[in-house]
């Protein structure tokens, strides 16, 4: 899927559009988007799999949807050397601690992408004594993946909409420029111009 | 049946056989370990299934007993409390191992005090979770048990409570130590790659060799059984496929089964037939999948994705016809969803001679490679003996030359009008775990063959009621599925919700075989004999 | 002739006429040392990408392909990254060992690569006891694993670097044994001189039979030496989570990926080195062959070189995506009973075999 395809993500874009508003050097702003481009690129996912959607996380590094292409095969197995942890299966409170802790392992910047309809919400088992109603409740979560299980194709979509979160990061956080007058009435200015 | 009768009546007097779908004794607690070792002792073997209940005015557990002697014989022994207060049932662990974590479990859900169990902490939920969720008065206010953020503290995995009465008759409560002081205890999981999902073993250490294993369940514990209480017969099926998702299939085809058994529905031959492709089409699929990631266990990743190459073929049928990948939720009660789709024959008929031949190349790859037989062969030797007091039960079982095949003892779908052999071998080392998981995808291969040039074409679903409600009974089904057998049991009140289910997991019993499999092998076996016995967590934990 | 010797000697000697002695000196240690570093680095990133695309072949899938034409920049994304990535502090670690360790490691392997020689001329030292340079510094290696596994105060690293150790100083023999096996062939230690000993016909073909026994022994210890499948019980990833490394994270990580790749090239390098002729192109000792060796001789020598020992790091690639992890009983099994007497056998031949044919 080429990245014109995304239809459905002009937020993204807008949030570009409000962070270069907010002032980055030119040299820093290049260097910062070198720096995304890189992140974006090698995101290597924890091996961590809970139930079904577990197996159809397997798939997506098999030869049919093969990961690999987009660098992710790199799949590691000690949260301190992943950078995004799939939460892939229903998670229940005697679990919650232990996600909490794989997450707290992990390096910065780590991301977190919830699977399937158990990790973000509880999916079928929503009224289970024993089940966390959606990951986020406990670690934040950037991708939400719709499913029961979702198909491999749509954990590559989830994949790449991480990819294009990453690409808006800045790594620079350079004490914030005061600005001399606010976006709405910046873009009116240069309208009447 | 007139031998289960003479058993009974000299084990205990009083006691009569209720005919029911298996014959049913009722019996005292005071009179159940004699009872019991009577029948272990007179070749009830096997204690398939150990279910709690609860009576609303009492207590109870139900035993499902059968033989390795008599394949066909079942017993189903039923003990309950006076009431609800005094929960004191005598433990039958020592009897059959399988009874272990059973009661553990049982305990866990219901409260039920098995007296002399050696080791009686919960099992899937945490030592401070508060109430007993299978009651039927438990509490499910979310404020009583919030989501920890903390560990289980160490005392509380390796405290182990023996009931027993003294000369009082009052409890008294014994603890044992798990680990004596200065083992080397490593932590294997929950979140560990060769799990395959949360388990947690708890593995003491004498350099690698391994002296004790300690498995830890229940961080996918769902409580699905409890669930399904509250729902209507229609809407449990889609549970039953996340139970075992690599045999979803074959669990709610075997749930449609129980519940069918007890409406009195006659299934179409044809959705029968089309029933079986599918249940066999998704053993090859979990043996592909058991098979590469035993392989990856062994370091051999290639092995592994070849794997999922060809079980992405499955899924491809799958998808054709069912809708689904890996929930195919293409069995309904009464038939099948729909009807089979106008590519699903071609797409089978292409499948079988491809699969064949890849098996041979599997063989080629990994089955005959030194290393791998190096490391497989004279491991983990189980022997039938052990698998049967275990529990456990299908390829695992068969392995050690324990004939257990559920569609060969109790055909069911139209399995006994099919040609196939159920595949045995004797040594039960890991190598032999592993080679019988190939040998049985080329005996499904057969009858899927078989089938799919006969299929019948007589509908695809019998005539079901708006709303389903089962008549009150007791219902058990047994199936063979990927991984063993597998057992629904619905206890209905005539409601259209069951008063109680209970699935019959086949891997909790494997995974209870890891402990004395793994005595004095290495910690890479006990990776390796853990990937041959092919558990999947969810299944144990529900 | 695209032979780079001709380059470097003129730096040198323009250097040393333009400048005093210890000027000249300097800016060349300085000059080799960025060269080497460099090399390093370039050299872990084509590996690293080489295997990652290899094995995909291997496995029917595609490899890294989005980023940059073929997936070429996807290492240097993998790079920034990982240059970027939080270091975490681990609070019941030693702090000092945690950190010593990687960097033996990594030294460990650097020292071993730069006295390999890449072509002709192209040799960062050249001494007399080379060889036994190369044979003693890559042991530093293990003292790394062995520290990174004991400083992590994590069982897993633990039992990891218990492996490693185990492993490497018990392959280190047959390695070690097998390349004293071709140095009675050689009769020199100088890796110039067991280059040049190899003008018309490599080592491998003068004494073929206990030879050709020293290079497979070298291949499969060497391979073991680099904890690479189905050696790779030390990072055994099923049992150990990630073994040594598993609490190193970041660039700290980084160094233990780089190290291991470099590993397999170096002992792909020495192997080349001893056996198949260094930069040496390959020759026919025969005088029909003459328009042939010309041909060959043509190809610059560093061509040679990298050829050959890529070749060999492809098939170690072969046999790391092919065969299943050996338990560590069978692996010291296969060293102590199988391959050590072999190679002790093997000096015997050697010896009588020189003294019988030369």
């Amino acid at each position: 899927m080429k990245p014109e395809d995304f239809k459905d993500t002009e937020y993204l874009e807008q949030y570009v559009e409000e962070l270069r508003n907010n002032g980055v050097g030119i040299g820093l702003g290049v260097l910062d988007d070198f720096i995304n481009w890189s992140r974006s690129h090698s995101v290597w996912p924890l091996t961590f799999a809970t139930a079904c959607c577990g197996i159809e996380f397997m798939c997506v590094g098999a030869a049919r949807t093969d990961f690999a292409r987009f660098g992710w095969e790199v799949t590691r197995n000690s949260p301190r050397q992943a950078d995004v942890i799939f939460v892939a299966g229903t998670i229940v409170h005697k679990m919650a601690p232990i996600l909490k802790r794989l997450y707290d392992q992990m390096a910065e910047p780590k991301y977190v992408i919830a699977v399937g309809g158990c990790a973000i919400s509880g999916g079928p088992f929503k009224n289970s004594y024993h089940v966390v109603q959606g990951v986020d409740k406990i670690i934040p979560v950037d991708v939400y993946v719709p499913g029961c299980p979702p198909r491999p194709d749509a954990m590559v979509y989830g994949m790449m909409q991480l990819e294009r979160k990453i690409k808006v990061e800045k790594f620079f956080k350079l004490p914030c420029r005061k600005k001399e007058e606010n976006p709405s009435s910046d873009n009116n200015l240069s309208e009447t111009k | 049946m007139k031998k289960i009768k003479d058993i009974i009546s000299s084990a205990a007097s009083g006691l009569t056989i209720e005919e029911q779908q298996y014959p049913t004794v009722c019996v005292s607690p005071e009179q159940l370990r004699k009872v019991a070792q009577k029948l272990k002792s007179e070749g009830f073997d096997v204690l398939l299934n150990l279910t709690g209940m609860d009576y609303n005015d009492k207590f109870g557990v139900i035993y499902h007993l059968t033989s390795t002697v008599d394949k066909m014989a079942m017993l189903v022994l039923k003990v309950q409390t006076p009431d609800r207060e005094k929960l004191d049932i005598p433990t039958v662990s020592d009897i059959w191992e399988s009874a272990n974590l059973y009661e553990r479990e049982a305990y866990d859900f219901f409260g039920i005090r098995f007296i002399g169990h050696p080791d009686l902490r919960r099992i899937f939920l945490r030592a401070d979770w508060n109430g007993f969720p299978f009651r039927k008065d438990y509490d499910a206010n979310p404020e009583l048990n919030p989501v920890p953020l903390v560990n289980q503290t160490i005392s509380d995995m390796e405290d182990m409570p023996t009931l027993s009465f003294d000369k009082d008759g009052k409890l008294v409560t014994k603890h044992n130590q798990l680990f004596e002081n200065g083992e080397y205890v490593v932590n294997i999981g929950p979140q560990h790659p060769a799990t395959h999902g949360v388990l947690h073993l708890r593995v003491s250490l004498e350099g690698e060799i391994i002296k004790k294993v300690d498995p830890n369940f229940g961080y996918i514990h769902r409580g699905i059984e409890k669930m399904c209480e509250s729902k209507t017969y229609p809407q449990i099926l889609q549970l039953t496929e996340r139970l075992d998702y690599l045999s979803g299939t074959m669990n709610r085809h075997a749930f449609c089964l129980c519940a069918e058994k007890a409406l009195g529905l006659e299934v179409p031959k044809r959705a029968q037939a089309v029933r079986v492709i599918f249940d066999e089409l998704t053993r090859i699929a979990s043996h592909l999948l058991g098979w590469g990631c035993m392989c990856m266990d062994m370091g051999s990743i290639t092995a592994f994705i070849y794997g999922m190459r060809d079980r992405e073929k499955i899924m491809d049928i799958f998808e054709e016809t069912g809708g689904g990948r890996l929930m195919v939720g293409y069995n309904v009660i009464g038939g099948l969803a729909d009807e089979v789709s106008d590519k699903f024959i071609s797409q089978v008929k292409e499948f079988i001679p491809y699969m064949r031949k890849m098996i041979k190349e599997y063989h080629v790859l990994f089955s005959e490679n030194p290393i791998a037989k190096g490391r497989m062969q004279g491991m983990g030797i189980m022997t039938k003996e052990q698998a049967a007091s275990l529990g456990v039960t299908g390829p695992s079982g068969r392995a050690s030359g324990w004939s257990c095949d559920v569609r060969k003892i109790e055909p069911y779908a139209g399995y006994d009008q099919v040609d196939f052999e159920e595949v045995l071998r004797s040594g039960g080392d890991t190598y032999d775990r592993y080679y019988i998981r190939l040998d049985e995808i080329e005996q499904s291969l057969r009858i899927i063959d078989y089938l799919i040039n006969n299929l019948p074409d007589d509908g695809f679903k019998a005539k079901t009621p708006a709303i389903i409600k089962l008549p009150a009974g007791e219902y058990y089904q047994r199936v063979e599925n990927a991984r063993g057998d597998f057992g629904v049991y619905i206890n209905s009140t005539g409601d259209k919700n069951p008063y109680r289910v209970k699935f019959r997991s086949p891997c909790m019993t494997l995974i209870s075989a890891l402990g004395p499999l793994c005595r004095n092998e290495k910690i890479a076996d006990l990776i390796m004999i853990g990937a041959s016995l092919d558990y999947v967590i969810p299944c144990a934990d529900r | 002739m695209l032979e780079l010797d001709n380059l470097v000697s003129n730096v040198h000697t323009g250097l040393m006429e333009a400048l005093p002695h210890w000027a000249a000196l300097t800016i060349e240690y300085i000059l080799i040392g960025v060269l080497m570093l460099a090399l390093y680095c370039v050299l872990a990133l084509i590996l690293i990408f080489l295997e990652r695309k290899i094995c995909a072949r291997f496995q029917c899938r595609l490899g890294p392909n989005r980023v940059g034409p073929w997936g070429s920049l996807q290492l240097i994304a993998d790079m920034v990254k990982i240059l970027l990535k939080e270091i975490v502090k681990i609070s019941k670690s030693d702090k000092i060992l945690f950190f010593t360790a990687l960097f033996l490691a990594l030294i460990g392997s650097l020292c071993t690569f730069g006295a390999l020689q890449f072509g002709k001329g192209l040799a960062g030292i050249d001494f007399n006891v080379g060889i036994f340079y190369v044979l003693a510094i890559s042991s530093l290696g293990v003292v790394g694993i062995l520290l990174a596994g004991w400083s992590s105060n994590n069982k897993y690293t633990l039992i990891g670097a218990m492996r490693s150790g185990a492993q490497l100083i018990s392959y280190e023999l047959s390695a070690g044994l097998s390349i004293l096996t071709m140095m009675i062939l050689a009769g020199s230690l100088n890796i110039s001189d067991i280059i040049n000993g190899q003008a018309h016909s490599w080592y491998i073909f003068q004494a073929p039979l206990p030879a050709l026994v020293a290079f497979i022994i070298y291949l499969i210890a060497g391979h073991a030496e680099t904890n690479r499948g189905p050696f790779d019980l030390p990072e055994a990833e099923s049992e150990l989570t990630a073994g040594y490394h598993t609490e190193y994270s970041g660039i700290q990580y980084g160094m233990f990926y780089l190290a291991e790749y470099l590993n397999m090239f170096i002992i792909a390098g020495i192997a080349t080195t001893v056996f198949l002729g260094g930069w040496q192109p390959f020759q026919i000792n025969a005088d029909w062959a003459a328009g042939f060796n010309g041909v060959m001789s043509y190809i610059p020598s560093y061509i040679w070189f990298f050829g050959k020992a890529f070749m060999l790091v492809l098939l170690s690639l072969w046999v790391r995506w092919t065969f299943p992890r050996l338990r560590i009983d069978q692996l010291l099994h296969l060293e102590w009973k199988i391959l050590m007497p072999i190679s002790l056998v093997n000096m015997l031949v050697m010896a009588v075999w020189v003294v019988l044919f030369f």
